[in-house]
């Protein structure tokens, strides 16, 4: 059982996400999600305690021996992305419970947790393979999934936004796609250390840089990388409030592992960084993208549109972090994978119950709502100072690490900037606060405070925003464990 | 009880005071005697406990928890602390039987999220005295931030509002853009954030590098006010008075010079500041704000305009007395600084006091209505008269005793700018001080100038009870100050033989 | 001689490039999913034609020694990337279906009006 782990991981929720489109009945298909949830999240932890006790875990699919078959290949890094991945899931679905039931049809809701459940296993396989071009397939699966879960919106305009990410989505994976042939062309391996091991005696031609700079404009595309991010504040703001908090805390996520298993595993640091010196091209494409999109977000009306230009100037800061190819940068852009994704969670779904109960998520709408909805609001303002990295939250850890590696390169305008993009953050969070805190709410009002199936898991994100603040030893510590092991260096 | 033990009851006394006042809402007597007793427990604790261990040479410490590997929430107690704490838990009392007099005689609403959020800023400003290192002191620096801006928007109009987004927007830029970088690159630099005698910093950084990382300090403190960042503090009036007060005269503006002259001395160190010239321009901002803060006070007053701008105005001058006194960077300046914290708290307390006496007792909120009010309200311009002492400096009040600390430091240095700073800016004070005083009480009022009356300001007294009983305390305060300054001296000299 | 010998690349290049364009240029949705289907199938076509190798025979195992058969593999993969092209090709035809359900039109611009509008 121990040892079947990493298959496990993906094939339950692939298996659960068959059957729940089997079954008629939206309870049941809830049931089974959940179920499949809470156990993938077992099997995290489970893999993480693995590896952390006895190092690198390699599973052989089939039986096949890596580099002719398929291996799932579990080390600090993935082990760590996993588990955020599978937690955001276990925390999504019992939230999507009541949530979908008023923003989806019946009929329509046992394929959803289909879609959720195939999702989940396609982030979570990209995430476990060892293997190229299982990678491709599984980002197809999780992408293909997400555009059907983002076309179930309720307004109409999902079904755009749901096309536009569905074409450059499709186009991000092909360059991927290409890219991987083009190395495989090369070397004539699929499987990501073998591959690590032939490239540096080719990469002197003309092909490794070319599949190089697909890879990294079709990686580019999936992370929503500033200037590349234009399907993303459709898809956020027009989705069901389930999926934004689904797909904002894990989808760009894994897009981000995929950056940092292609260039520092498989390429390597030197090769990405000294050869093709992508820290050019990353660091000013994160430093628009942090202020640039913060200020986006700071003129929206819709407050998950607001979000999700936020969570292009939080991939910003991932990206910085990854760019300055440092210990200290790369576990800053680890640790802020975590972070994000806990306050980008908790963020939506305050959306989430805030849709439930006024029907819209337009600032205008959330007047009055801190008195008529104060557990809600008290969430949003708990996580809201989380991401503007007030200390004590997990954002102030993040931001911390963040600056720290910027002031050991001596990079002094990119630790101003980090801090300039957490003031504009203070500034569009409280546009919301001051809304809900400050103006009267509409008279005759109804509004009451969401139900518990949306506070408790809300709150539960919360909770973990602040102990995780409060206490980062532990994350720190992976974070900066996995950064060592994904450069390659210490342990 | 031990004093290292009193550290963390000092934080969770005004915080349990603030969830047990939240409870109590509905119960107006149950609510406000429950921030009396809270007050009055926090003065015992700090009082009784934490000032006998530190007069004894104790530096008692506790560390809070671990947040980060290598970086802990940690409080530790040193005397500039001590004096920053002391002062602010033998206010809070004072303030809080003020404050159900004021809040209860003007009628204003939601006192209990009022009373509330007091407690929890005192519970900050208590965390920014006892921070043993930089995170720490960020830490609660940022809470009595977001603490107070409830109080400061408490009326809940469109003024208060903008003067809300003033506030948060100044003080919450300056700390996450500048004092957190400052703070990220001490780390950086030194590899430790604690609080050490004679600085963390020396031999690590030099040149122009100290004046870059001190101006990220000063500015990005912005609760010390410095100009240009000075104006979240005129805006922050539209709060009650008893916030005013306390909250801006004494926690939130100390909590700023506090931590200033904390990262002057502990980080820096005087020493590494005194040999680097990229560091003086210190003493030349501060002068400039000093004098420019008072000129605007004083044309506040020859426009006859709001009493409390004048009054705010005032805090920002007086608060770069202490930057003043501390760039002066003379072992005796220190004394100086530190004693200017205390001597201004209590005059300036008692002078927002008065203001908000004379708004309770007769609706008056402009200086050009008080003429021959002092006949009417002869205890609060008695108060009002002592605080005005203190402010210009003269004895028998407190501000004579820092003002003179401050003056021999400046000869001790030969920093002659800070002289005639000193010099021009006690004359400013008097300048704006003296004809309110003089017309409150000699010059006369509406009603016997033949001005129609309006009836209710003719017919007013005195103020409720608890609003003359706290102005009048705080006016002791101020002149027990100038009689009885050794406690404080002890402290401060303390405080200057441990940074020598 | 050299350029044309790599004619399998100019035609994958092509391909691409005419896919690329297509999705780019063209406001009507299903036309923009032909682009995109063209689009991948020049990379499938890469793929297809690195594995081929000269000389060699389709690779079923034969009872001969001497015998050089072409790449299998990347025969494989495409078999796999076909399968996600179908799906993304019929997922997308089905948004469209959706959108002309719900805007009536499936020209780009109609619904950038009709969304501006309301």
């Amino acid at each position: 059982m121990r040892e079947h782990l990493p298959v496990l991981q993906v094939v339950l929720p692939l298996v659960a996400a068959l059957l729940a489109a089997l079954t008629r009945r939206p309870g049941r298909a809830w049931a089974l999600a959940l179920t499949a949830a809470w156990l993938v999240l077992a099997i995290a932890i489970g893999l993480l305690l693995q590896v952390l006790g006895e190092g690198v875990t390699s599973y052989h699919l089939g039986g096949w021996e890596p580099p002719y078959g398929i291996e799932y290949r579990v080390d600090l890094l993935n082990a760590f992305v996993l588990l955020i991945v599978s937690a955001m899931a276990a925390a999504v679905v019992p939230f999507a419970r009541t949530s979908v039931a008023r923003e989806i049809a019946p009929e329509r809701i046992p394929l959803f947790y289909s879609a959720l459940l195939l999702c989940l296993a396609g982030l979570l396989g990209i995430a476990v393979t060892g293997d190229l071009f299982n990678v491709f397939v599984f980002l197809e699966i999780s992408s293909l999934s997400a555009y059907s879960l983002v076309a179930l919106g309720s307004d109409r305009r999902a079904l755009t936004a749901a096309y536009r990410y569905l074409i450059m989505g499709s186009v991000g994976a092909t360059f991927v796609m290409i890219a991987i042939g083009l190395l495989y062309a090369m070397t004539g391996t699929l499987n990501m250390m073998d591959l690590a091991a032939r490239l540096p005696a080719v990469a002197a031609t003309r092909t490794v840089p070319v599949a190089f700079a697909f890879l990294t404009v079709g990686v580019g595309l999936k992370l929503a990388l500033f200037p590349l991010h234009l399907w993303l504040p459709n898809a956020y703001t027009y989705a069901p409030s389930a999926v934004s908090a689904f797909i904002a805390s894990t989808a760009t996520k894994v897009a981000i592992y995929m950056l940092l298993r292609f260039f520092f595993t498989v390429f390597g640091a030197a090769f990405s960084f000294d050869v093709m010196q992508l820290d050019w091209i990353l660091t000013p494409l994160a430093l628009f993208a942090i202020v640039l999109a913060s200020l986006a977000a700071l003129h929206q009306e819709d407050g998950k549109r607001l979000l999700a230009y936020s969570s292009v100037a939080q991939i910003g800061y991932i990206v910085l972090g990854i760019s300055l190819a440092s210990v200290l940068g790369v576990a800053a852009g680890i640790l802020h994978v975590f972070n994000h994704a806990l306050m980008k969670g908790a963020l939506f779904m305050t959306m989430g119950c805030v849709m439930y109960a006024v029907g819209s998520v337009k600032v205008s709408a959330m007047a009055g709502l801190g008195r008529l909805m104060p557990l809600t609001m008290a969430a949003f303002v708990a996580a809201g100072l989380s991401l503007v990295g007030v200390p004590l939250t997990v954002g102030f850890i993040s931001k911390w690490y963040l600056v720290q590696a910027a002031l050991e390169r001596g990079a002094w305008p990119l630790a101003l900037a980090v801090l300039l993009g957490s003031v504009i953050a203070a500034a569009y969070v409280w546009k919301v606060v001051e809304a809900a805190y400050f103006r009267p709410p509409p008279a005759g009002s109804e509004t009451r405070e969401a139900p518990l199936g949306l506070l408790v898991p809300t709150w539960a994100l919360v909770a973990a925003n602040l102990y995780f603040g409060i206490d980062a030893r532990w994350t720190a510590g992976m974070a900066v464990r996995a950064a060592e092991a994904v450069l390659g260096v210490g342990r | 009880m031990s004093a290292d033990l009193a550290l963390p009851l000092a934080l969770a006394v005004p915080l349990a005071a603030a969830a047990l006042v939240g409870l109590a809402g509905r119960r107006p007597n149950l609510r406000e005697g429950l921030t009396l007793a809270g007050s009055g427990l926090l003065a015992a604790v700090v009082m009784g406990s934490l000032l006998p261990a530190v007069l004894a040479g104790e530096r008692p410490e506790w560390t809070l928890l671990e947040t980060m590997p290598a970086l802990a929430l940690r409080l530790r107690l040193e005397p500039l602390g001590m004096i920053f704490a002391t002062v602010a838990a033998l206010l809070w009392p004072v303030n809080s039987l003020y404050s159900v007099g004021y809040m209860r005689g003007n009628r204003e609403g939601h006192q209990t999220r009022f009373y509330v959020f007091f407690a929890l800023a005192l519970s900050a400003a208590m965390g920014v005295a006892l921070a043993g290192n930089l995170l720490t002191l960020f830490v609660f620096y940022e809470a009595l931030t977001l603490s107070t801006y409830p109080l400061v928007t408490h009326r809940g109009t469109p003024e208060a509002m903008r003067a809300g987004r003033v506030y948060l927007g100044v003080l919450l830029a300056t700390s996450i853009g500048l004092f957190l970088l400052a703070i990220a690159w001490t780390w950086a630099v030194a590899g430790t954030l604690a609080f050490a005698e004679g600085g963390i910093l020396r031999g690590r950084l030099g040149g122009g590098a100290v004046g870059v990382l001190l101006a990220l300090y000063i500015f990005g403190i912005g609760k010390a006010a410095l100009m240009p960042l000075h104006r979240w503090l005129p805006a922050a009036m539209v709060a009650p008075v008893p916030v005013s007060a306390l909250l801006h005269a004494v926690a939130v503006v100390k909590a700023g010079v506090f931590a200033i002259v904390k990262v002057l001395v502990y980080v820096f160190g005087l020493d590494l500041l005194r040999s680097e010239p990229s560091a003086r321009w210190l003493l030349y901002v501060a002068g400039f704000t000093t004098i420019t803060a008072s000129v605007i006070a004083l044309r506040t007053l020859q426009r006859g305009g709001n009493l409390k701008r004048m009054l705010a105005y005032s805090t920002v001058s007086q608060l770069s007395y202490v930057v003043l006194a501390a760039a002066i960077l003379a072992p005796l300046s220190a004394v100086g600084a530190a004693l200017h914290i205390v001597a201004h708290a209590f005059g300036k307390i008692t002078l927002f006091f008065a203001a908000g006496s004379i708004y309770t007792a007769a609706g008056k909120t402009e200086i050009g209505e008080l003429a021959g009010i002092g006949r009417r309200m002869p205890w609060t311009m008695g108060a009002f008269a002592v605080g005005a002492l203190s402010m210009i400096g003269l004895p028998p009040a407190a501000g004579f005793v820092s003002k003179w600390y401050i003056l021999l430091a400046a000869f001790e240095a030969e920093a002659l700018v800070a002289v005639v700073v000193l010099a021009a800016s006690t004359l400013l004070n008097a300048a704006y001080f003296v004809p309110i005083v003089y017309t409150a009480f000699f010059a006369d009022g509406p009603a016997r100038a033949g001005a129609p009356p309006a009836s209710s300001a003719a017919a007013h007294g005195e103020a409720p009870w608890p609003i003359v009983l706290a102005t009048s305390a705080t006016a002791a305060l101020t002149l027990a100050f100038f009689v009885w300054p050794e406690l404080p001296l002890a402290l401060a000299l303390q405080l200057a033989g441990g940074s020598g | 001689m050299r350029l044309l010998g790599l004619y399998n690349y100019w035609i994958v290049v092509g391909l691409m490039m005419i896919g690329f364009y297509t999705m780019i240029s063209r406001g009507n949705l299903v036309k923009k999913l032909i682009g995109l289907t063209v689009f991948q199938t020049s990379a499938m076509i890469l793929y297809i034609s690195v594995g081929k190798v000269r000389g060699g025979t389709a690779p079923i195992l034969l009872d001969r020694a001497d015998v050089l058969y072409s790449n299998p593999l990347p025969s494989v993969l495409i078999l796999t990337a076909i399968v996600v092209g179908v799906a993304t090709l019929a997922v997308g035809l089905a948004l469209v279906v959706r959108i002309h359900e719900a805007y009536g039109t499936i020209e780009e611009d109609d619904i950038h009006v009709q969304d501006d509008a309301p």
